[in-house]
């Protein structure tokens, strides 16, 4: 390693390589130099001056955080000079500090607490009036108090440089410089609240946390957001059996700290005054409600008369349950009911996306790809409110790999500001007309991340794939989904022509919408809408779901459904990465969705030919049989992520019926919207009528 | 127009055109060698350029003093990209009036200088970023821009030399920070006026992202003098380690104040008695700022046998500054004159960094409870402590502008600081001239 720098912290010889920060090359070491506006992946600001370190042959102390190793540099982090200035540093700090830790809701956690603890002074010499500002209310997400902050600018950062949005910034100057919204009053952002978690005090709070506890006062459970299919992992904090906070502070899982308003605050649907908390069956003609026993007793009576008198049955999955719960409905749907219909709604033509790939390997992106591939090729999406995180890995790839971008979106996106090539296409045929004209531009890339989303289908896909294997380069692919376990639900074999692992069916049932208009004896729709704007055509009709939908309105019999954050199990991203899912409260009355079938089968007496319906036994099932899900289960089970291996081989794609080209319909979900759980969904919601009503 | 009469002991270099009829116009320029300079530098290398810069011992004459020449050695001339002249016309730094000075009476010369630096490293476009508050001065500097551009002074081919130069003034909107270099290109550039992370230095990475040359106006107006009359006579009119005149802004009570060209090296009573006419009403002399006033103050006996050079003023450990000289005479409260400096410093801290926004506020909130009685004796030990944590430890130079006066006052007159205790009333307060706003 001949391009080492060698040089010395504290008398520790240490190595790194050239550009290497002073701070990280001490932190490596075990070396602690505290600093508020460092904050590694964001610019340089050397703001906060609390990284003040010696170094020899400097006749000043040396901001750490902007000083990059040299060969022979000494550099001494523990003298009295060094201590003095970070001592003193925190004395400036906390002239104008309202020092209101016992009300701050980062009271606990608070960087500012921490750093005063170990390096401050322990009595105050400020004796003048402070500098007081009232708090202001930024959005139904934001607050800001400006006393309390400590202007480090790490909210502004995060906002322009990681979420490419930009709506913070400073206003005023000097002792009365504060953080200010982008338009004036009020924000107009993502409302993601990154600019509240990156706060190293409690000058940014959340509509959502702020007064609802005491950080040390909850319990902290890391799970899988439930809303887009993107994955990331979010720690739900939780207190008396409610959910009270979500962050992802400790950046585990595939999204490092990176949440959408989604992941960090749209867990609030679960105590919406509107949730299903007991069975419903119909009496009378209405549905009113009844005891466990009685509707598992109703459902399990009608299951079994219909299949003794040779009936039909039709099944619709979720694109929210879990790959255990997908798993078991089908072999229930299959094995105990007998029947090939059973569907799913889907939202991204990603059968024929692997069927197009078959007998390669390595072409199916992971999220961290878009972070690291050198050109990434975007096709419909408008990624930032659609895919949050996929496209703040492509903006992160942006801005430390130079990442050479290509958009070709309907509509003006915000990868736009940092494509080398934005072009406006919507129709495939334009898409392939834009990308015969950047063909040279892709062929001289060393690799390429293709991205697409549900405007690319059918024979479309294979003309892609075609197009893009022709440039020569390594090129990975994305076939964008919609929900939480859109990918988990067709490799489950929610599918009339699949089964688990893309095995072919022997007698391809009905497809989903076939399934609502035909006059079935039982339709059993589980965690899904399908009929939000249409009849029940079908005799009988049960509904798993949270919420009184459309469909549950028209059902027969309700069972009240518990959501993510109430069950364990695995779900798979977009990428195809399996993570588990861990409970983090249990809400009375509903249960998992796998609990309601199990308990159905158990009331069948057919739970034997189904299996245990126990989280663990069923992945365990499921990584046995499933192809591609040969997963390491201690990887899953430590809260990490893997990705399914391709399945390679011939997928038997479905055969477009007449007057049917499309097969897949993402409802295109932006920022503000996840489907039904958006709708109950508080935060979302408000935002929504707070910008309508402006 | 002029504020004073000149002095017969003035060295008028930089100043020559002052009091000429229409002095401003291209017309007087050009009757009285204006533009020869440029045509003498098209003719020349631009290293030979720089080198009779570098001879000139010019040093920059906005407060820093770094050499003109070597500034300019740095820009990488060979970059594709384009480069840019940057002038600093931000004149903000309280007691300092000279660059308004050179403007209003002279401004083709300071065109003439850009349009030199423009040759020395390729250049083809520049800025004058000037004071927010200088405002009537963007009004006569686009007259002269307008005029030079007719006849042939500015834009394509000028003087049929081939060298093209679009010259551009800008505003600042009123912030002391946006003289700091880094701060005014971020203004510049239409952003927040804060200072940049250096390195780069704005030679390599300046206006734009671009290499820039930089320096004060006063610096640019010196550089037509050296080209027609070479570095070595520019070098002799000062000392060894500083050539030329220094534009030098009396202030304070003295009885003639003014701007006054002096060479290099002046002695400072000579200069207090007789180029400003010696302090007002007879009284005597008590201190001196002699560079803005961010400098450490001298008292009377530390004056005598100082010269007005870098090398004289910091063996005082106090510096020449931008040249802006306050006189205090045995009337002023150096209580009064510290929270004075400081109210300034406190209200232009771009609030960047932590201990320029803190402390400049925190040493202003007890200077001016102090002045009004309100102080102990523990606040006086608490000043010099606040002053000196600040010290070297803040982002750009604003911080230790703001504590090397407080540190200085509060060490040397530590007695006029014990006359405030007990809720005394101040013992100066019937002077009249420290205005505090």
């Amino acid at each position: 390693m001949a391009d080492l720098l060698k040089f010395t912290i504290d008398g520790k010889q240490l190595h790194a390589k050239p550009g290497t920060l002073v701070i990280e090359a001490a932190r490596t070491a075990g070396i602690e130099i505290p600093a508020f506006c460092y904050y590694p992946g964001l610019t340089l600001q050397a703001a906060c001056r609390m990284c003040l370190v010696e170094v020899e042959k400097m006749p000043k102390l040396m901001t750490a955080c902007t000083l990059p190793v040299s060969e022979g540099m000494v550099v001494r982090t523990d003298t009295p000079q060094v201590h003095s200035a970070r001592k003193y540093m925190l004395e400036f700090l906390l002239t104008n500090h309202p020092l209101d830790c016992p009300v701050c809701d980062k009271g606990g956690e608070c960087e500012l607490q921490d750093m005063t603890f170990r390096y401050g002074a322990g009595e105050s010499r400020f004796t003048d009036e402070k500098v007081h500002t009232p708090e202001k209310q930024f959005s139904p997400v934001v607050f800001y108090d400006a006393p309390r902050c400590i202007l480090c600018y790490r909210c502004v950062r995060i906002c322009n440089e990681g979420l490419g949005v930009g709506a913070l910034g400073v206003i005023n100057r000097g002792v009365v410089s504060e953080i200010a919204p982008n338009k004036g009053d009020h924000l107009e952002c993502d409302e993601c609240g990154a600019c509240i978690d990156i706060c190293p005090v409690g000058a940014l709070t959340s509509g959502i946390y702020r007064y609802q506890t005491r950080p040390w006062e909850m319990n902290h459970v890391g799970t899988i957001c439930t809303h887009c299919s993107d994955g990331c992992r979010t720690t739900l904090g939780t207190r008396n059996g409610r959910i009270v906070r979500g962050n992802n502070r400790d950046s585990s899982g595939i999204n490092g700290e990176f949440l959408c308003i989604k992941g960090r605050y749209a867990f609030d649907f679960y105590d919406h005054p509107e949730r299903l908390l007991a069975p419903l069956a119909r009496v009378d003609g209405k549905l009113t409600e009844v005891s466990w026993a009685r509707a598992l007793e109703t459902v399990a009576g009608k299951f079994q008369q219909t299949l003794a008198g040779g009936g039909s049955f039709g099944v619709v999955g979720s694109n929210h349950t879990t790959n255990e719960e997908d798993y078991y409905l089908q072999k229930f749907a299959r094995q105990v009911l007998r029947t090939d219909h059973i569907d799913h709604h889907r939202t991204g033509d990603l059968a024929t996306l692997l069927d197009a790939l078959s007998g390669q390997a390595d072409k199916l992106a992971t999220v961290a790809d878009l972070d690291q591939r050198k050109a990434i090729l975007i096709l419909g999406a408008d990624l930032a409110l659609e895919h949050p995180l996929l496209s703040f890995q492509v903006r992160a790839n942006y801005r430390h790999h130079a990442a050479r971008i290509y958009a070709l979106t309907p509509r003006p996106v915000r990868e736009d500001k940092y494509a080398v090539k934005s072009l406006r296409a919507g129709r495939p045929e334009e898409y392939f007309a834009a990308l015969e004209s950047l063909r040279d531009a892709l062929r001289s890339e060393p690799e390429m991340v293709a991205v697409f989303d549900d405007s690319v289908q059918g024979e479309d896909i294979g003309k892609l794939v075609e197009f893009a294997e022709s440039l020569g380069i390594p090129v990975k692919y994305i076939c964008l989904l919609d929900y939480s376990n859109s990918r988990g639900a067709l490799d489950m074999g929610l599918a009339p022509e699949l089964l688990p692992g893309y095995a072919p069916a022997a007698r391809p049932g009905m497809r989903l919408r076939e399934m609502l208009e035909a006059e079935l004896d039982v339709l059993w729709v589980v965690g899904s809408n399908p009929l939000k704007a249409a009849g029940r055509k079908a005799g009988f009709l049960v509904v798993q779901d949270m919420f009184p939908t459309e469909t549950a309105s028209q059902a027969d019999v309700v069972l009240p459904a518990a959501p993510a954050y109430e069950k364990d199990g695995t779900v798979t991203n977009v990428t195809g990465e399996v993570q588990r899912l861990k409970r983090a409260i249990e809400v009375m009355g509903a249960k998992p969705d796998l609990e309601i079938m199990g308990f159905l089968a158990r009331e069948m007496g057919v739970a034997a030919v189904l299996g245990p319906w126990v989280p663990d036994a069923v992945f365990e099932e499921i990584r046995a049989r499933v192809r591609g899900y040969g997963v390491p289960a201690a990887v899953i089970a430590a809260g990490g992520a893997a990705q399914t291996t391709p399945v390679n081989g011939r997928i038997p794609a479905e055969i477009p019926r007449a007057g049917e080209a499309r097969r897949a319909h993402s409802a295109h979900n932006g920022l503000f919207a996840s489907g039904t759980l958006g709708r109950y969904s508080r935060v979302l919601t408000s935002v929504l009528e707070g910008r309508l009503g402006r | 127009m002029l504020y004073n009469e000149p002095s017969p002991l003035e060295t008028r270099v930089l100043s020559r055109r002052f009091g000429l009829p229409d002095s401003a116009s291209l017309g007087t320029y050009l009757a009285t060698e204006g533009y020869q300079a440029f045509l003498k530098a098209a003719r020349m290398k631009p290293d030979e350029i720089i080198e009779e810069v570098k001879a000139s011992n010019l040093r920059g004459r906005g407060g820093a003093g770094f050499p003109a020449g070597m500034k300019w050695s740095f820009v990488p001339r060979s970059s594709p990209k384009p480069k840019y002249i940057v002038v600093n016309a931000d004149e903000s730094e309280p007691g300092t009036c000279k660059d308004r000075v050179l403007i209003e009476n002279d401004p083709h010369q300071l065109i003439e200088g850009v349009l030199i630096a423009g040759l020395a490293v390729d250049a083809h476009a520049g800025y004058i970023y000037v004071r927010g508050e200088y405002r009537y001065l963007i009004e006569i500097l686009e007259k002269a821009i307008a005029e030079a551009y007719a006849g042939g002074r500015l834009g394509k081919n000028i003087q049929g030399t081939g060298f093209d130069f679009d010259l551009y003034t800008h505003t600042g909107a009123g912030a002391y920070e946006c003289g700091e270099e880094s701060a005014l290109l971020e203004s510049l550039e239409g952003k927040r006026g804060i200072p940049r992370i250096r390195p780069p230095f704005p030679a390599v990475v300046g206006a734009f992202q671009r290499p820039t040359v930089l320096n004060n106006v006063e610096t640019y107006c010196a550089v037509p003098a050296i080209i027609l009359r070479g570095g070595a006579a520019f070098a002799a009119l000062g000392v060894p380690r500083a050539g030329g005149t220094k534009m030098t802004c009396l202030t304070g009570n003295l009885n003639k104040p003014g701007v006054y060209e002096l060479r290099m090296g002046f002695p400072v009573m000579k200069m207090i008695e007789e180029v400003g006419g010696g302090i007002r009403g007879g009284r005597k002399l008590k201190a001196m700022i002699p560079g803005g006033s961010s400098c450490p103050v001298l008292t009377a006996a530390e004056c005598e046998g100082a010269t007005m050079d870098y090398d004289s003023m910091s063996a005082r450990k106090t510096m020449l500054g931008s040249g802006g000289v306050i006189v205090m005479d045995d009337q002023t409260c150096m209580v009064k004159a510290a929270a004075r400096i400081i109210r300034f410093y406190a209200h232009e801290s771009c609030g960047w960094c932590i201990p320029c926004r803190e402390g400049a506020t925190w040493l202003r909130k007890i200077l001016v409870r102090f002045h009004a009685g309100g102080g102990t004796r523990a606040d006086i030990g608490l000043i010099g402590d606040i002053a000196r944590n600040m010290l070297g430890r803040t982002f750009c130079p604003l911080g230790d502008a703001a504590a090397m006066p407080t540190i200085s006052i509060v060490e040397k007159f530590q007695e006029e600081f014990e006359d405030h205790l007990d809720g005394r009333p101040c013992p100066y307060e019937h002077a009249e001239h420290m205005v505090m706003a």
